[in-house]
């Protein structure tokens, strides 16, 4: 990658999903292929408790968890649903279609 | 100190959503496994099927898969365990699982074996008594503790296993054990502990093993792995020909639908699994050492329970002029209004999702702003009768072709709909009961039954 540009996670990842964490919780995984890609996105601020609860509209006490988790070079945060799973006016039992506006963040280049 | 390794099959991460796949499961009993074990649970499914004592998997994939089971197991003469049966782990669920060993054992003329199970129900009344008696039950990820009104909302309870019925089950010399609710990792801890393996490793190797080839790349669901626990170390092998373990899929189960890598909570301690290293040891298996355990001071076991809100009907319009594609809020707005009108500001629910906007990820969505060129509204009514759910909902639905938008052209009616009806759904329910709770005997909410089975 050349200086002054930048790609998004859609591009760099090769996992991002969303996924129930039990009822309350629904937990975001953001998984890269090689270490440095990992590395850059972990330096770049991308990706952090004030980001991700600024893309998903929620205060940051709603993020339980964000860890970064170097074995499998992922990026990780759990967010508490609004309702639990499944309630009546949840549109998405098992959480797993709440990870697209992930695809969309720009990473700039290291 | 156990001088050999055991060796663990596990041919599905969730037995009888989707049956397992019987070309790497023979692969894996032809390796002459010690145990042969599935979770069968999921609180994934939502709160329904607990609420209404049902299962969401077919009975004849249920069945599948216990047969292949059944008959690798006794061919063997190694143990066959099947954790949180049917789903939900009720007792109705486990009572379903044993009737089907005991028809496959038939079937095929089985030689006589022990079948064990437990289980996992509570009865509100019991959790009635306790909190009156002052015992405090905790609520987890953010709940608060429970309250009488919060537990009179509920209609059925199970309580989560540790190992520890399981472990009494194989001391009683089952041969077949059917599990009630339990947590997913215990069911491959269970006999590891009881053989003398570090609780640790025991542990790791029933988190890594329980999604079966979920740990496994490439992606492929309900394929056979296979964990072997020695003193120091797990390795999990993948048994597909085409399915390799790798130190990035095994890690990257460990995040798997928790909500953090490092820690995984059972009924009695605390995985740790923050120093685990990984290790490619051949081109399909891992090795990990390093995860920890603690035991806990006393044993908490958490309940899951679940409640009946309503019955439910759903109704479905499309829209496709643009300046009511603009104002669909106010459209939604106007039919509520008309249901206020009916039946008032409580006493039911009306939920609409709006698809072609917003309909999967509701406020959160950052492109709420920018919706299609149509969009499909879904409209679910919720109350007590199916008389009065049916009207909420044809309301709620019905009404939205009557908005009256000020600029809008088309005069003669708002929405489109593709059925002038709504349709009965299966009723809501809502988790009601995500805590824990104090156990003096970690044995006491899971009653324990052994029988011989006599094809």
């Amino acid at each position: 990658m050349s200086a002054g540009t930048s790609k998004t996670l859609g591009e760099l990842a090769k996992t991002v999903r969303s996924k129930n964490a039990g009822v309350d919780k629904i937990t975001f995984d953001v998984i890269f292929r090689e270490r440095e890609t990992y590395e850059l996105v972990k330096r770049s601020g991308v990706l952090t408790r004030a980001t991700v609860a600024a893309l998903y509209k929620v205060p940051e006490e709603r993020i339980s968890d964000f860890v970064t988790f170097d074995p499998a070079y992922a990026i990780k945060f759990t967010l508490y649903r609004e309702r639990p799973s499944g309630s009546p006016g949840d549109a998405d039992i098992f959480g797993a279609q709440q990870y697209a506006p992930l695809l969309d963040v720009e990473v700039p280049s290291g | 100190m156990p001088a050999q390794t055991l060796r663990f099959l596990c041919p599905n991460g969730h037995l009888g959503f989707a049956p397992l796949k019987t070309g790497s499961f023979r692969l894996g009993v032809e390796t002459r496994p010690d145990f042969i074990l599935a979770d069968s649970g999921s609180d994934d499914i939502g709160p329904g099927p607990l609420g209404s004592d049902t299962s969401t998997s077919p009975r004849e994939w249920q069945r599948h898969d216990l047969e292949h089971m059944l008959l690798a197991a006794r061919e063997l003469g190694v143990p066959m365990i099947i954790g949180s049966a049917g789903d939900t782990g009720t007792n109705s669920r486990v009572d379903l699982y044993v009737e089907m060993i005991r028809e496959i054992a038939t079937k095929h003329r089985l030689p006589p074996f022990k079948i064990g199970w437990f289980y996992s129900e509570m009865a509100p009344t019991l959790l009635r008594e306790k909190l009156a008696g002052g015992e405090v039950i905790s609520g987890l990820d953010g709940r608060p503790d429970l309250t009488a009104e919060e537990l009179a909302a509920t209609d059925r309870i199970v309580a989560v296993a540790g190992v520890h019925p399981y472990e009494a089950l194989l001391d009683r010399g089952a041969d077949v054990i059917i599990g009630g609710r339990s947590s997913d990792s215990v069911i491959f801890a269970a006999p590891a502990v009881r053989a003398g393996y570090p609780e640790a490793l025991a542990y790791y190797l029933g988190k890594v093993l329980e999604c079966a080839s979920f740990n496994a790349e490439p992606y492929g669901g309900k394929e056979t792995v296979i964990g072997e626990i020695s003193m120091d170390d797990v390795k999990v092998t993948a048994m597909h020909p085409e399915q390799r373990c790798t130190v990035a899929s095994v890690a990257g189960h460990a995040m798997y639908e928790r909500s953090n890598p490092f820690y995984e909570h059972v009924a009695g301690g605390t995985l740790d699994m923050t120093h685990c290293v990984y290790e490619q040891l051949t081109e399909k298996t891992t090795r990990i050492t390093g995860p920890t355990f603690t035991r806990s001071q006393g044993v908490r076991v958490k309940l899951e329970g679940a409640g009946k809100v309503g019955e439910r009907y759903v109704g479905f319009v499309g829209i496709r002029d643009p300046y009511t594609v603009a104002h669909v809020d106010e459209v939604i707005g106007w039919a509520r209004q008309q249901v206020r009108e009916r039946f008032g500001e409580d006493g039911y629910e009306l939920h609409y999702q709006v698809y072609g906007r917003n309909g999967v990820m509701g406020d959160r969505d950052p492109l709420k702003e920018r919706p299609g060129h149509e969009v499909g509204v879904l409209v679910f009514g919720v109350a007590p009768t199916r008389e009065m759910a049916e009207e909420v909902a044809i309301t709620g639905t019905r009404q939205m072709f009557y908005a009256r938008l000020p600029n809008v052209k088309g005069t003669a009616g708002g929405v489109a709909f593709p059925l002038d009806e709504v349709v009965a759904a299966s009723p809501a329910y809502r988790w009601t009961l995500n805590h824990t709770m104090r156990v003096d005997d970690p044995l006491e909410l899971f009653p324990l039954h052994v029988d011989e089975v006599r094809p």
